[in-house]
């Protein structure tokens, strides 16, 4: 469950030397949103929108200027950087528009990295990545390769289940297709639905392309730091059964 | 992150630069093996000082003109300058209890003609037949300086190998004649080769009568050197007081004009030297390790900058700021480790290789190998630890949009 009051984030630019005062810019601006447990959600907007912004304090990598946002009924807007690493390790899991997979180790050591810091055992880890990978519909035979040897939608595969391994409260996926070709994009958008309808993630969608939101059941509209609309998304593209 | 965990993550990340590795490992390496080579030589110098001093025999005293300070060195005692210790002095000491002989000797360079042409530069030593018995020597061929040579002022020396084979080759130098200073001197006896002892050749000298030398050659009445032997080593310290006090009285002065110094101060004194050498070594030898250390923390930095990207993703699924410094800092160690390692190994080859081939003794000693492995673990935190720090600092956001 997370709620968001009156986030507001200010970036100050210090003109070094001038004397004038630092220019403030306001990315977010007064966003006040719940997500309930389980939904599916699409953050839409055009770049320079503060839909990053948004992102990463949702994400916990940035902390708002202003507001409260409560992760699990836990107040995250005030915590320090090895508190916030904490909460990214146990209850968030990212998906990157570039992957992000780590080029030196194969598979399944990439989608266990998470418990590594989580400081679970290796047979652990590894049952966990192994699950995660299934569930990821990510095929076995695969798991001993280097990312390199992957096609880009494999390699998002590994992403996503590398974000379900430490059994996250929200995944946030930014811009998941943005490196992937049409199809594989919708591939990838089906495994998001896939793991939304079938287990209940709660699941984030940063996109700036309408198209790939209306895969999510709802869409949070933002403009110049502002939400703009937040609703039911109407218009819904569902799992073709692939 | 446990250890098997970091163990295996720096392995890859150094397996994937082989060659950066290498070449940073091999600054560390070049280091060590140096530190480790040079100390070795050093130890081996002191060591090798100590038994040919020891052999020298402990129980004698060396009485010089002048003061010769302990611990500034007994090379430049102004032993050329001071003439204060006479033949008299010599034969005054004879009566002090203990004392088994006494050696007058006065020596000085010359330059050494011998018939054939060739000709050297050494050390030419006034002595008495007592010398035989102090300075511990042994004939090859032929005979000593006798008492009756020193009585008739005679023209005869004694020749140490080395000064031979310049002189004559591998003719036989006895009975032929040699001049020195421009008189003639006839070769009596050939010394048997002693062997350099540190950083004076006992070989490269050519020995003449006292009274020659002073009369003749030097035309001086003084002596550079008495030395004395002391029947027990545990009556030294009597021995020394009694000759001090009786030189004192018989130069008629209250502070020493003379030095009398025993085998256990030139120990000491030529150990400070090879200690300052050795430290000297070590320290041109440490300057490489430091160059070695700079190399890391080059290729350490490029490396941070490289896996920006790879320090974004860990922090942004949880790695905490000292996961990420660890991870780097075990990087460092580990490459300077490992150049400690083979640093050692190269060191220790390299100072057998210089004893085999160019004769010079050395020593590694165990204490030099652990304190390179230290050192060697500490350049690798100290030099790390900066790289390390900056990745650990980087903002996750910023780090991910890297590119």
């Amino acid at each position: 469950m997370i709620v968001c009051k009156g986030i507001t984030k200010i970036y100050k630019n210090h003109s070094a030397g001038s004397g004038e005062p630092a220019i403030e810019t306001a990315a977010v601006k007064n966003a006040t949103f719940d997500i309930r447990d389980g939904e599916f959600v699409a953050i839409m907007g055009p770049s320079g929108s503060g839909k990053s912004t948004l992102m990463h304090i949702l994400g916990c990598l940035d902390t708002p200027t202003l507001g409260t946002y409560l992760l699990d009924g836990k107040d995250v807007s005030l915590m320090d950087d090895n508190e916030l690493a904490e909460i990214r390790n146990q209850k968030i899991g990212f998906v990157f528009q570039a992957f992000n997979l780590l080029p030196r180790a194969n598979v399944l050591r990439n989608v266990a990295l998470p418990l590594v810091y989580a400081g679970a055992g290796k047979e652990a880890r590894e049952k966990a990545a192994a699950d995660a990978l299934a569930s990821a519909a990510f095929p076995q035979n695969f798991w001993g390769h280097l990312p390199n040897q992957l096609s880009g939608g494999m390699m998002q595969r590994v992403a996503i289940a590398r974000a379900l391994v430490n059994n996250p409260s929200l995944i946030l996926a930014d811009e998941p297709t943005g490196n992937l070709d049409t199809k594989t994009g919708e591939a990838v958008l089906h495994a998001f639905q896939k793991l939304h309808m079938e287990q209940g993630r709660t699941i984030v969608l940063i996109t700036h392309e309408s198209y790939i939101a209306e895969y999510a059941e709802r869409i949070i509209h933002i403009k110049d730091g502002e939400i703009i609309e937040d609703g039911k998304n109407h218009r819904r593209r569902l799992v073709n059964n692939i | 992150m446990n250890s098997s965990d970091l163990f295996q993550e720096t392995y890859s990340a150094l397996l994937a630069n082989k060659a950066r590795s290498f070449l940073t490992i091999l600054g560390i390496v070049i280091g060590i093996a140096s530190v480790i080579a040079m100390v070795s030589i050093g130890q081996g110098a002191q060591g090798t000082i100590q038994t040919s001093i020891e052999g020298l025999g402990s129980n004698l005293l060396t009485i010089l003109p002048g003061i010769v300070q302990p611990g500034r060195g007994i090379v430049s005692a102004g032993r050329g300058t001071a003439q204060t210790v006479k033949n008299e002095d010599a034969e005054s000491l004879r009566a002090i209890p203990d004392v088994l002989y006494v050696s007058a000797e006065h020596q000085r360079r010359f330059q050494i003609i011998s018939q054939a042409g060739n000709n050297t530069n050494s050390t030419v030593i006034g002595a008495t037949a007592e010398y035989v018995s102090v300075r511990n020597v042994s004939m090859d061929r032929g005979a000593f300086i006798s008492d009756q040579h020193n009585r008739s002022m005679a023209r005869v020396a004694v020749l140490g190998p080395t000064v031979a084979g310049d002189l004559f080759g591998s003719d036989d130098p006895l009975g032929k004649t040699i001049r020195i200073n421009k008189i003639n001197f006839k070769v009596i006896g050939i010394l048997k080769a002693k062997g350099s002892a540190g950083f004076f050749n006992p070989d490269d000298v050519a020995i003449v009568p006292l009274t020659t030398m002073q009369k003749i050659l030097a035309g001086a009445d003084y002596l550079s050197t008495i030395a004395v032997t002391v029947s027990d080593k545990d009556k030294m310290p009597e021995v020394q007081a009694r000759a001090t006090e009786l030189l004192l009285e018989r130069h008629r002065v209250a502070e020493p004009d003379f030095s009398i110094i025993s085998q256990a101060d030139i120990l000491g004194a030529l150990t400070q030297v090879t200690t300052t050498f050795t430290i000297f070594l070590a320290s041109i030898a440490g300057i490489s390790l430091l160059v070695g250390g700079i190399g890391i923390m080059n290729m350490m930095l490029t490396t941070v900058t490289e896996r920006t990207r790879e320090i974004g993703l860990r922090k942004a699924i949880g790695a905490k700021n000292k996961d990420i410094s660890l991870q780097f800092l075990a990087e460092a160690v580990m490459l300077t480790f490992l150049g400690g390692v083979i640093g050692v190994a190269l060191g220790w080859l390299v100072a057998v290789l210089v004893s085999q081939f160019a004769g010079i003794a050395t020593s590694v000693s165990i204490q030099a190998v652990f304190l390179a492995f230290g050192v060697s673990a500490a350049i690798g935190i100290v030099f790390g630890y900066y790289p390390a720090r900056q990745a650990s600092l980087k903002n996750p956001i910023e780090a991910l949009r890297y590119e």
